[in-house]
């Protein structure tokens, strides 16, 4: 490994690798905002939904959860073309993994919230407290809290699906970096240095959930 | 005087089973009525319905003058909006056999939630009422401990003050001593005894026929849906007529 001639490269490269991992975050932060805020209503209908509702969601979620996130990549770029629906190859790579991910966080939701006894209702009716407030004051600060790690655990696994998105021309970190190996021919130190920068953000990522789970902790 | 709780012609199933045959009982202001009777005579979902937890298909419930949960519409029977009905729940206080505070809020805010939210009381009053209610049931010292650092009686006083902290019409007791340790019984009965004491119209659901007798106005005995006998303690406990009570007393500890 000629380390002199890779910090060279490396440097020349900045740029391409910089606008590489700004569309990787924003792949990954666009993509479990909005996966997490449908989620949240995919387990909201999984848990109090009608029986048509629930029925409909399931098979949204098992469809979803049982398609690897590659084919769903590649049906939301091709596929919807075919529909008429135009989406650049970043919309349909983000469309892709906010699927994905509401289906992990519905799921999540589904099982944090059903995981409450349901005294905690009984209690907080029995004070006076509508539906709603129920949800908001009671039931949402307990499921977050049992939540937030699996949460945090799809975020990362969100930051490594995004890679997939190279494949249907997405020029996130990982096809950046691609690209400078196939100038400068150093595939073993960049692929090292790429591999190094996504274990460096999913390392930030958990420590930053693992600092808030210590702060909301129920004595 | 008009009664507090007048009951009538109460039916009430779960699926094919019907688990309350009619039931009719009334309660004057400051009334202790306790139910007694084996699991699966009723006396809990009778207790349920009165705090609307349970729907019922037959018959009514007045409290303080007001049709609870259900209304005369054209002849027609209709269950009230979900607003009407959280705001008539307000007008029971029950404490549950498991206590179910709220686990991610410390003992004050548990009392304070329903005095802010639903009394739209402003933040001060809430925790003067609170404070004192807390102080009430003995847990002043504990009022900011979260209830997983709560020993089981101490959480159902806090539970206990979080219900009367509401000012209801009426307390409901569901076997809020069940779940307790031995030693720990005493405590919750201290507070229970004290409110009835002090006129709090009480309709509890209690295993301990010892403390039935000794606080109730009045004893109801259920079985199989419907009130088998009623009296006072010392006609249930001293004097009971039917061969199904006197069976019930034989088979529990006093």
């Amino acid at each position: 490994m000629n380390f002199s001639l890779f910090l060279t490269e490396l440097w020349n490269a900045r740029l391409s690798l910089l606008s590489g991992l700004g569309d990787t975050i924003l792949i990954s932060v666009a993509s479990v905002i909005l996966g997490s805020v449908l989620g949240v209503f995919v387990g909201l209908a999984m848990t109090y939904g009608a029986k048509w509702l629930r029925f409909v969601v399931r098979l949204y979620i098992d469809f979803l959860r049982g398609t690897p996130v590659f084919v769903l990549i590649l049906a939301c770029f091709y596929i919807l073309s075919v529909v008429g629906l135009d989406l650049t190859a970043f919309q349909a790579g983000v469309l892709a993994l906010t699927l994905f991910c509401s289906s992990h966080v519905g799921e999540i939701v589904r099982g944090a919230l059903s995981a409450i006894p349901q005294g905690q209702t009984e209690a907080a009716k029995s004070v006076g407290l509508t539906f709603g407030q129920t949800f908001v004051y009671v039931l949402l600060p307990q499921a977050l809290r049992q939540i937030l790690p699996t949460w945090v655990n799809t975020a990362t696994e969100i930051v490594k699906a995004s890679t997939l998105l190279s494949i249907i021309g997405v020029v996130e970190l990982l096809l950046a970096t691609q690209q400078v190996i196939s100038r400068t021919y150093l595939s073993l130190e960049f692929y090292l240095f790429a591999g190094f920068v996504y274990f460096l953000l999913n390392f930030v990522i958990e420590q930053a959930g693992r600092a808030v789970e210590r702060r909301i902790s129920i004595p | 005087m008009s009664p507090i709780l007048t009951i009538s012609g109460l039916h009430k199933s779960f699926g094919k089973v019907e688990v309350l045959k009619g039931i009719d009982l009334t309660m004057q202001q400051g009334d202790v009525v306790s139910l007694i009777g084996s699991s699966g005579s009723g006396k809990t979902t009778l207790l349920r319905c009165v705090n609307l937890l349970e729907d019922f298909e037959q018959g009514s419930i007045e409290l303080a003058g007001q049709s609870i949960g259900y209304k005369q519409d054209g002849g027609q029977r209709r269950r009230l909006s979900e607003r009407e009905i959280a705001r008539q729940r307000a007008m029971t206080g029950m404490a549950f056999q498991q206590f179910n505070l709220f686990p991610h809020m410390t003992a004050i805010r548990n009392v304070m939630l329903g005095l802010i939210k639903t009394k739209k009381m402003p933040k001060d009053e809430a925790r003067a009422i609170a404070e004192k209610w807390l102080e009430r049931v003995g847990m002043g010292q504990r009022r900011d401990h979260y209830p997983g650092q709560l020993s089981g009686g101490q959480q159902q006083r806090v539970a206990i003050a979080r219900a009367i902290a509401m000012n209801p019409q009426i307390m409901l007791f569901d076997e809020v001593t069940s779940a307790l340790d031995p030693e720990l019984v005493a405590e919750v009965l201290a507070v229970v005894r004290d409110l009835a004491n002090e006129g709090m119209t009480m309709l509890l659901v209690t295993h301990e026929m010892r403390f039935a007798r000794d606080v109730s106005s009045k004893v109801v005995f259920m079985h199989q849906g419907r009130i088998h006998e009623e009296g006072t303690p010392e006609q249930i406990f001293g004097a009971p007529k039917t061969e199904r009570l006197q069976g019930f007393l034989a088979n529990s500890e006093f």
